[in-house]
């Protein structure tokens, strides 16, 4: 699946580092760096970052 | 009764994310969802900030609810719970037979009960309505009081110096954001004192004066502030008012184990900031959350065990995380600060406000407060998951490439 990310809507709030750092990570400038192509075992961590993400920023594609 | 459907009663944020968690879950029944204002969930933090200055529009809160396959009951108060008949009353008399019943009700503004509670222009913020209103009376401009320095007084009293407004934030406490500690406190004073915001701190409210319309606000202290507007921000209380005569245990919140399950009924769940539940960091403990991340996590994890036997739900052990945005700045927390009993800034960058003070309890370290400096916090997570003490954390900060800065008030006896 593919995992996108708002940068319009992205305020670093880091709550998807939290759920899977192996996608999501905060650079040493504070913005959000992500892998796009990601396997299907993550879905259910996919989902919860989504859900995390207090801007709503987050969206997965298949 | 295995018919019935499985209810969740608040429309919230809270509530919104138990639905979704059953659905993807797999539950097919019917899920009902009951809520009293007239409108699907929505996201509340900005209504004390881009939607109360106008750059965000209301509309933009929207959590999705159209989507998900539930029976909105919107509009409607429920009034009763009676656990012995599984039926949840609605004001004007209806009734919903439940399997399994989610409470995610809330909380509402405590209200300013002293002299002067009837006047014109006080206003409280909960609902997008509250912001809507207090945006319209930000638009004539008017001399605007906070009474109270917490979150949403802290957060109103930024918005309204966006907006060019006059502002004082008045508090019994001595800082802004008490329950985070003085360094937090002292640095926050500042940086509202900075952006012009008057402070009239450790003195307490004694009327709030006019005819009809607010004109002043009285303090403890004798002295006068004239006010147009005053924003009553003083906390919270848990809506559980439909419970009082249902016989379920309640402190303030639905008492719960640590998976949210009431207890006094198994069949009977709690989330978001009316839950009160001993988190697995202090098991001996209760702890009631109102912030986004704790709704958003508990409502999910609610949902899930909602579908589950006693034994086989978990706990709810997510790091209570929160944020506050002020003047520009976002100020994020990870952990239990209010179990503190002291603080430590340990981080501070030389010329500028990133920083990061943490809370201790007994020496060990049970929160972080960083300002402006997400990824510095992710550092302090682990630390204040496992508990670590002070002096290794600040022994570990000595290697440590990324610190903003030397400690600038490391407290400790």
């Amino acid at each position: 699946m593919k995992v996108l990310v708002d940068m319009n809507l992205c305020q670093s709030h880091g709550e998807c580092v939290v759920v899977a750092p192996e996608v999501f990570e905060l650079g040493d400038d504070d913005v959000l760096r992500w892998k796009e192509d990601v396997g299907e075992e993550l879905r259910d961590k996919m989902e919860e970052a989504v859900e995390s993400c207090p801007m709503m920023a987050i969206s997965l594609e298949d | 009764m295995s018919e019935n459907p499985i209810v969740i009663v608040g429309a919230s944020l809270a509530g919104l994310r138990a639905a979704k968690a059953m659905r993807t879950r797999g539950e097919e029944g019917e899920i009902v969802v009951v809520g009293d204002e007239d409108r699907l969930p929505y996201t509340r933090p900005p209504l004390s900030k881009g939607v109360l200055q106008g750059t965000e529009e209301p509309e933009s809160t929207d959590l999705g609810g159209a989507d998900l396959d539930v029976s909105w009951r919107l509009g409607e108060r429920a009034s009763a719970v009676d656990p012995v008949a599984h039926e949840v009353a609605l004001e004007g008399g209806s009734k919903i037979p439940y399997r399994r019943l989610l409470v995610a009700t809330g909380s509402r503004p405590r209200q300013w009960k002293g002299p002067g509670r009837d006047l014109d222009g006080l206003f409280t913020l909960r609902t997008i309505e509250d912001s809507l209103a207090l945006k319209e009376r930000f638009a004539e401009r008017p001399r605007v009081v906070t009474v109270g320095a917490g979150f949403i007084g802290c957060e109103v009293a930024a918005t309204a110096r966006a907006l060019g407004l006059d502002v004082t934030m008045v508090d019994i406490a001595g800082r802004p954001l008490p329950a985070f500690g003085d360094q937090v406190g002292d640095w926050l004073a500042q940086w509202h004192r900075w952006h012009g915001v008057k402070l009239r701190l450790g003195t307490g409210v004694e009327a709030i004066e006019g005819a009809g319309q607010v004109e002043a606000v009285r303090l403890a202290d004798g002295t006068k502030v004239d006010a147009d507007v005053v924003v009553v921000a003083l906390g919270a209380v848990p809506e559980t008012g439909l419970l009082e005569e249902s016989g379920l245990e309640l402190t303030s919140g639905v008492r719960c184990d640590a998976t949210l399950t009431s207890v006094s009924d198994p069949d009977i769940l709690a989330a978001g900031d009316v839950a009160a539940w001993p988190h697995p960091l202090a098991p001996s403990e209760l702890q009631r959350v109102e912030h986004w991340s704790n709704a958003a996590e508990g409502g999910r994890l609610a949902g899930r065990n909602l579908l589950l036997e006693p034994h086989e739900r978990e706990a709810h052990a997510a790091l209570p995380t929160m944020w506050t945005d002020q003047h520009g700045l976002r100020i994020q927390v990870a952990g239990l600060p209010a179990r503190a009993d002291r603080t430590h800034t340990l981080e501070a960058e030389p010329d500028g406000h990133r920083r990061v003070t943490v809370c201790s309890r007994d020496g060990r370290i049970c929160a972080a407060v960083a300002v402006a400096a997400p990824r510095r916090l992710g550092w302090y997570r682990e630390h204040v998951k496992s508990g670590t003490s002070v002096e290794q954390v600040v022994a570990a900060l000595e290697s440590e490439a990324e610190a903003l800065g030397p400690p600038v008030e490391a407290v400790w006896a």
